[in-house]
C-alpha cells in the first residue's frame, strides 16, 4: 500500500502536519512541533525507500487521483529527483530539528505558525521535485516561495523589507514563468511534462519554444539567484530568520535549478535548434555569477552575506554543468547541488549556531572561536574547504566533473574560469578559517550557562552536515552511477 | 629484515594501514590532545610512528621483488579509482618520510617542550597529518589520488606555518597558500585535461601521454600547468619565496617543511609527473624538459650566492635546501636512468642531512636563544656533539665522498655526463664547491678558539631528546654514504626505479 | 492595408494588450518608489498573466463549457482547463497580495514610511548608529 503511493505519501505527510500544527499547538506548545518533526521524518524514511525502489526498478509514474495521464496530475520519479528529494527531506529534517532554539516569541500561535510554515516549505521544496506537470509545478513553487517570505520577514525588521522585495521579484519571475507555461501550453495543449516533450520534439514549435525560453531564463534566474538576476538574494539571505536559513539558503534555490534543466533539457531537449544559444547565454550568466558572486563576497564581514554571495557564485557551477550538457557534466551540477545544499547549509547552521551562543555574525569577533566550540569550527572548516574544492570533500568531485565534461567539450575558459573561481573562494574561505582559528579572541560573552558546546538538537544538524559532505565526497562515484541513469538519456 | 610475523595483514592493505595510521594519530591527538597527559598525547605520535616505519618497511622485499602490490579501494570518480600501489620510486620516499618521522617526533619533542612552546596539540596532530599525506603520495598509483593526498598535505601544512599565530605567521601563512593553492588548482585543470585527452591517470614508468595526444603547444602549456604544482612546492626560482617565508615556524616545522614531507613532495610530483605521466619522450620533444633544467641550473647558482648573505643560520638553510632541491629537479630533467636513480636518492640523502642541519639549528636556538650565525662564535666549544652534526652534514651537503650526497650527485653528473651535457655538470661541481663556501663558515665559526662570548659558558650539550635524534640522523647520512644499500636497500630502488621508467626505450 | 491591420487586431490584438499589461506591471514595480504602489503593479502583472492563459481557452463559436443540451461535440465549448488553471493562479495571487500586505503594515509600522528612498534611508542612518554603539561598547571594553 505505502510502496506503491510513495511519491504523493512524502509530500502529504508533511502537508498534513503542516495544517495540523497550528491546531495542535493550541493544546500543547511541543505537540505542534513535534508533528512536524516526525513527519518530515517520516518523509525522509519513504523517501529513502522511493529512491531504493527507483534505482531497483527504474522511474515511477504516478497519476494522481487515477487521472488518466495527459490529462491528470502526474508525479514521475527517476533518480535524479529521487536523488533530490532524499536531500531535501534530510536538510528539512535537520532544520526543523535545529530551528526551535531560535524561537524568541513562545505564544502558540505564533509558535505553531512558524512551524506551519516550515513544514510548508519542505512540501513545496519537495512538491517541485516530484511533480511531473508543468503548472503544478508553479503551484509548488508558489508555495515554497510564499512560505520562504514568511521566513525571511520573520528575521527582524530588515528581514521584512527584505522579503518584501523578494516577493515583488519573486512574483515577477513567477509571473515570467507562467507566460511561458501558456506559451507552450498555447502550442502543445498539453501540461504534461512528458507529453509536452513529445509534442515539441516534432520540431514544428521552435519559436514559441525561443520566446517561452526568453521568459524561462529570467524566471529560474530570479528564483534561484543567479547573477544578473540576484538582485535579492544577499539581504534575503542575510536577514532571514536564523532556524531556518539552512534550508532557505541550502535547499531553495536548487530546485528552481533543477526545475530548469527539466525545461530545458527533458522538455525541450537537446534537439531543440537552438540549443546553442541557450546554452551560451547560460555559460555567460553562469560565469559571471561565478566570478561576481566570489568577488562580491570577498569584501564582506559580516558572515551571512559573505555567504550569501557565496551562494551566487555556486549557483553559477551548478547552472555551468548545464551549459556544457554533457552527461558528466550534469552529473557535476547535480552532485553539487546535493553537496553544497549540504556545505552551504552546514556553514549557516554554523553561524547560527555562532550566533545562538555569542549573538554575533560579525566575522572580526570570530577570533579564536574554535577554543570554544571546537565541532562547530570543525564543520565551518571542512564545508569552507568543501566550497574551495580540496579533496576529498564534496565540493572537489562536483568541480571534477564539471571539469571534466568542458574537457570533452572543449570549452577551456569553462575550466579556467572554474579554477579562477575555487582561488576568490579560498581568498575569503582562508580569510574565514584564519579568523576562526588564528586571530586573537575577542572576549565574546557567552549567552547562556556554561555546559556542552551546544545543545543536542543543534548538534545533531552539525554531525550530519560533516558526514554528508565527507560521505558525498567519498561516495561520488555510486551517486553519479544513480545520477546518470537519467542523465545518461538527456545529456549532449 | 624478516616481516614474517606481520603475514596476516596482506601486502596490499599495507599501505593503506601506513596512510591510515597516522591519520588515525591526527584525529586521536585533536580530539584527545587536550583532555589527556602531554606524555600520553605524545606517545600517540611515538606509537604511530613506529607502526609506520613497520608497515613501510615491511613492503621492501616485494618492492625489490618487483611484485604487484595494489589496492582499490572504491572510484574516486566515475572511471578512476582510488588506488593504491607500491613502486621502487614511491617506496624510496616513503621509507624516508616515515624514518623520519620518528627522529623528528623525538626532536619535536624536546624542542616543544625546551622551548615552553603553546598549541602543541594542534601542532602534533596537524605533523601527523602530513605525514598521513605524504605517505599517500608515495603510493598514489594514479594522477587523481595523487592529487587528494597533495591537497591534503597543503592544507595540513597551513596549520603548522602559522603555528605562532602572529602577524608574521599570517602572512607567511598567506603566502604559502597562495603559491600552493595557486599552483595545485592549476594542477588540477591539467589533470582534467590529462584524462581528458589520454583517458587514463594511471602513472606508468616511462609516461602514458604521446604526442599525438597532445599537439605542440598544449604539450608544453599542460607540462608546465602539471609541473609548476612540483616546483612550487619544491621552491625552484622563481616560484621559491614562500619557502624562506615559511622559516618563521618553529624549527622542526621547518625539518619537517624542507627535509621530510612537503618540498620532497614537490620533488616526487615533478617526478611522477615528468617521468611517469609524460615519460622521458615527450618530456624531451616538447621541450619542457630542457626548460625545467635550465631553471633548476640558475635555481642551483643563484640560491647559494643568496644563502652566503644569509646571516639568519635558518635563512641560509632555507636557500641551501631551494639550491638542493633543484639538484633533484636537475636529476628528473637530464633524462637519463643514472640521473634518475641519482635524483631519487638524492631525495633521501637531502633528507638525512638537511633535517641534521635544522635540528641544529633549532636546538641550538633552544639551548642558547641565537638565530644568527654572527653570535655563535665558539659556540661548538660548549655543544661539541651538536656542531659535529652540524660539521658532518655540511660536508655531506657539500657532496664529498662517503657522504650521502655524494652519492646521488655522483650519480647526477654520470647521467649529465652520459647525456653530454657538460655545462649541467659543471653546474653541479659548482654548487658543491659554493655549499661549501656558505656552510663551512658556519663550522669554522662554531669552533674558533677563543671564546668571545662569556655567556656561552652557561650553556652545556643540548637537550638529550633534540641530540639523540641529531645524532642518529647525521650518523645514518654518513652511513649511507658509505654504504648506499644499507638496510633497506634505497639505493637499489632508486636504480630500479630508474631503469624501469626507460626500459621501454632501450 | 486597414483591413488587414484590423483582422490582425481583432484576432492577436488581444495578446497585444496583455502583454502592454504585462509590460506596464513590470516596469511599475520596477520604477514605483512607493511600496504600495509596487504591489499594486505586481497585481496588474498577474492579471495580464490571467489573461493571456483564458485568450488561450478562447475559441469563436464556442460556449461557457457546462454541458448543453444538443451541444455534444467538444468544438462547440471553450476549453475549459484554462479557465480552471487561472482559479488557482487567482489563489496564489491573492494569496501573494495578502502576505504583501501584511508586510507592508509591518515595514510601515517598523519605519514608519512605506516610500523606498526614506526607508533605505532610515536604513543606513540605523545601520550607522549600531556601529557606532559597537565602537563604543569596544572603547568601553578596552578602557
Amino acid at each position: 500500500m505505502i510502496e506503491n503511493n510513495l511519491p504523493v505519501l512524502i509530500i502529504i505527510v508533511p502537508l498534513c502536519a503542516a495544517l495540523l500544527c497550528l491546531l495542535l499547538t493550541g493544546i500543547n506548545r511541543h505537540l505542534g512541533r513535534a508533528v512536524v518533526v516526525l513527519a518530515v521524518l517520516a518523509s525522509l524514511v519513504m523517501s529513502v525507500m522511493q529512491l531504493g525502489l527507483v534505482i531497483k526498478n527504474g522511474p515511477i509514474h504516478y497519476a494522481i487521483g487515477n487521472y488518466k495521464v495527459p490529462f491528470g496530475i502526474e508525479f514521475v520519479i527517476d533518480s535524479l529527483n529521487a536523488v533530490i528529494i532524499v536531500m531535501i527531506s534530510t536538510i528539512g529534517f535537520i532544520s526543523a530539528v535545529y530551528a526551535d532554539h531560535f524561537v524568541t516569541d513562545r505564544r502558540p500561535l505564533l509558535h505553531g505558525a512558524y512551524n506551519t510554515i516550515i513544514a510548508l516549505l519542505i512540501t513545496g521544496l519537495l512538491g517541485m521535485a516530484s511533480t511531473g506537470d508543468v503548472f503544478n509545478l508553479y503551484v509548488f513553487l508558489e508555495i515554497t516561495s510564499l512560505s520562504a517570505y514568511c521566513l525571511i520577514a520573520l528575521g527582524g525588521s530588515r528581514g521584512i523589507v527584505s522579503a518584501y522585495r523578494y516577493m515583488l521579484v519573486g512574483t515577477i519571475a513567477a509571473t515570467f514563468y507562467l507566460v511561458a507555461a501558456a506559451l507552450l501550453y498555447g502550442a502543445t495543449g498539453t501540461l504534461n511534462m512528458d507529453d509536452m516533450a513529445k509534442i515539441l520534439s516534432s520540431g514544428d514549435y521552435d519559436t514559441v519554444m525561443l520566446l517561452s525560453m526568453c521568459f524561462l531564463i529570467p524566471a529560474f534566474g530570479i528564483k534561484m539567484a543567479l547573477f544578473p538576476f540576484h538582485g535579492w538574494q544577499p539581504s534575503a539571505y542575510t536577514h532571514a530568520e536564523a532556524g531556518t536559513r539552512p534550508l532557505i539558503t541550502g535547499v531553495m534555490g536548487k530546485l528552481p535549478a533543477y526545475a530548469m534543466f527539466r525545461f530545458f533539457y527533458c522538455i525541450f531537449g537537446t534537439d531543440f535548434r537552438y540549443v546553442r544559444y541557450l546554452m551560451l547565454a547560460l555559460g555567460v550568466f553562469s560565469v559571471c555569477s561565478m566570478l561576481y558572486g566570489s568577488l562580491m563576497a570577498m569584501w564582506q564581514n559580516d558572515i551571512r552575506k559573505m555567504l550569501a554571495y557565496s551562494s551566487v557564485a555556486q549557483i553559477g557551477y551548478i547552472s555551468l554543468g548545464f551549459a556544457i550538457g554533457t552527461p558528466i557534466a550534469l552529473a557535476g551540477s547535480f552532485l553539487h547541488m546535493i553537496g553544497h545544499a549540504f556545505m552551504k547549509g552546514g556553514l549557516f547552521f554554523c553561524t547560527g549556531a555562532i550566533r545562538y551562543k555569542f549573538g554575533t555574525t560579525d566575522l572580526n569577533d570570530f577570533g579564536r572561536i574554535y577554543k570554544k566550540m571546537p565541532l562547530t569550527c570543525g564543520l565551518l572548516t571542512v564545508a569552507a574547504l568543501s566550497m574551495i574544492g580540496i579533496p576529498p570533500t564534496a565540493g572537489f568531485f562536483s568541480k571534477w566533473y564539471l571539469a571534466s565534461g568542458a574537457a570533452d567539450q572543449h570549452y577551456w575558459i569553462y575550466i579556467a574560469v572554474l579554477v579562477i573561481s575555487s582561488l576568490l573562494n579560498a581568498v575569503y574561505f582562508f580569510k574565514l578559517i584564519e579568523k576562526v582559528f588564528i586571530n586573537e579572541d575577542a572576549g565574546l560573552k557567552d549567552k547562556w550557562s556554561r555546559g556542552p558546546e551546544l545543545p543536542l538538537t543543534m548538534l545533531i544538524p552539525i554531525v550530519v552536515c560533516f558526514v554528508a559532505i565527507l560521505g558525498i565526497g567519498l561516495f561520488n562515484a555510486k551517486i553519479v552511477d544513480v545520477l546518470l541513469l537519467t542523465l545518461g538519456e538527456v545529456g549532449l | 629484515m624478516d616481516f614474517n610475523w606481520l603475514s596476516w595483514l596482506p601486502l596490499e592493505y599495507r599501505p593503506l594501514c601506513a596512510v591510515l595510521v597516522s591519520m588515525i594519530a591526527a584525529g586521536l591527538i585533536y580530539v584527545l590532545g587536550e583532555h589527556i597527559h602531554r606524555n600520553l598525547r605524545e606517545a600517540i605520535t611515538l606509537i604511530a610512528s613506529v607502526l609506520k616505519i613497520v608497515l613501510v618497511y615491511s613492503l621492501i622485499p616485494a618492492a625489490l621483488a618487483g611484485t604487484e602490490v595494489r589496492l582499490e579501494l572504491f572510484r574516486i570518480v566515475k572511471g578512476v579509482s582510488f588506488a593504491l600501489s607500491v613502486d621502487p620510486a614511491g617506496m624510496v620516499f616513503a621509507c624516508v618520510a616515515s624514518t623520519l618521522w620518528l627522529l623528528t617526533s623525538i626532536y619535536s619533542i624536546g624542542y616543544m617542550r625546551g622551548h615552553g612552546e603553546k598549541n602543541q596539540t594542534g601542532y602534533f596532530a596537524a605533523f601527523a597529518m602530513c605525514l598521513s599525506s605524504a605517505t599517500g603520495l608515495c603510493f598514489a598509483s594514479n594522477l587523481l589520488t595523487f592529487f587528494v593526498f597533495y591537497e591534503i598535505l597543503t592544507v595540513s601544512t597551513y596549520p603548522l606555518v602559522v603555528h605562532y599565530r602572529d602577524d608574521e605567521g599570517i602572512a607567511s601563512g598567506r603566502k604559502y597558500l597562495a603559491y600552493t593553492l595557486i599552483s595545485g588548482q592549476i594542477f588540477f585543470a591539467a589533470i582534467v585535461i590529462v584524462y581528458s585527452v589520454s583517458g587514463t591517470t594511471e602513472f606508468t614508468p616511462g609516461g602514458f601521454l604521446d604526442a599525438k595526444m597532445l599537439p605542440a603547444p598544449w604539450a608544453l602549456i599542460v607540462f608546465f600547468m602539471m609541473v609548476g604544482a612540483g616546483i612550487v612546492k619544491a621552491g625552484v626560482m622563481p616560484l621559491h619565496s614562500w619557502l624562506p617565508a615559511a622559516m618563521v615556524a618553529p624549527t622542526p616545522v621547518s625539518a619537517l617543511l624542507h627535509a621530510v614531507a612537503v618540498v620532497k613532495a614537490g620533488a616526487f610530483c615533478t617526478l611522477r609527473v615528468v617521468l611517469y605521466v609524460f615519460g622521458p619522450e615527450l618530456a624531451k620533444s616538447c621541450g619542457g624538459a630542457k626548460a625545467l633544467a635550465w631553471m633548476a641550473v640558475f635555481t642551483i647558482i643563484v640560491s647559494s650566492f643568496i644563502a652566503m648573505r644569509k646571516t639568519n643560520l635558518k635563512a641560509r638553510l632555507a636557500f641551501s635546501t631551494v639550491g638542493q632541491l633543484s639538484y633533484i629537479v636537475l636529476g628528473i630533467c637530464i633524462l637519463t636512468p643514472f640521473s634518475t636513480a641519482g635524483a631519487l636518492y638524492h631525495i633521501v640523502a637531502h633528507a638525512f642531512m638537511k633535517i641534521t642541519l635544522f635540528m641544529v639549528a633549532g636546538a641550538v636556538f633552544v639551548t642558547t636563544h641565537k638565530k644568527d650565525i654572527t653570535e655563535m662564535v665558539g659556540i661548538g666549544r660548549r655543544m661539541p656533539f651538536t656542531m659535529g652534526a652540524f660539521a658532518l652534514a655540511s660536508i655531506g651537503i657539500a657532496g664529498f665522498p662517503f657522504f650521502a650526497g655524494f652519492v646521488s650527485k655522483a650519480n647526477i653528473i654520470f647521467g649529465a655526463v652520459e647525456a653530454g651535457q657538460p655545462l649541467y655538470v659543471a653546474t653541479l661541481i659548482a654548487s658543491a664547491l659554493l655549499a661549501l663556501a656558505y656552510l663551512m663558515p658556519v663550522v669554522l665559526v662554531s669552533f674558533k678558539k677563543e671564546v668571545e662570548n662569556p655567556e656561552f659558558m652557561e650553556f652545556g650539550e643540548a637537550d638529550l631528546r633534540m641530540l639523540l635524534p641529531l645524532l642518529m640522523a647525521a650518523i645514518l647520512s654518513v652511513l649511507l654514504g658509505i654504504w648506499p644499500n644499507m638496510g633497506l636497500h634505497l639505493f637499489d630502488l632508486s636504480l630500479m626505479a630508474g631503469n624501469s621508467i626507460f626500459q621501454p626505450l632501450m | 492595408m486597414m483591413i488587414t491591420i484590423s483582422t490582425f487586431l481583432a484576432e492577436k490584438g488581444i495578446y497585444l494588450l496583455t502583454f502592454i499589461l504585462l509590460s506596464l506591471g513590470v516596469a511599475g514595480i520596477v520604477t514605483c518608489n512607493n511600496y504600495m504602489k509596487k504591489l499594486i503593479c505586481m497585481n496588474i502583472m498577474q492579471v495580464a498573466v490571467i489573461f493571456l492563459f483564458l485568450c488561450l481557452g478562447q475559441k469563436s463559436k464556442g460556449t461557457i463549457p457546462v454541458a448543453v443540451e444538443g451541444l455534444e461535440k467538444a468544438a462547440d465549448y471553450i476549453n475549459p482547463l484554462p479557465h480552471g488553471l487561472m482559479l488557482t493562479a487567482i489563489v496564489v495571487s491573492l494569496g501573494t497580495t495578502a502576505v504583501g500586505l501584511s508586510l507592508l503594515l509591518r515595514i510601515r509600522e517598523k519605519y514608519g514610511t512605506i516610500e523606498e528612498d526614506d526607508l533605505l534611508m532610515r536604513q543606513e542612518l540605523l545601520s550607522m548608529e549600531e556601529r557606532q554603539r559597537r565602537k563604543q561598547e569596544l572603547q568601553r571594553i578596552d578602557t
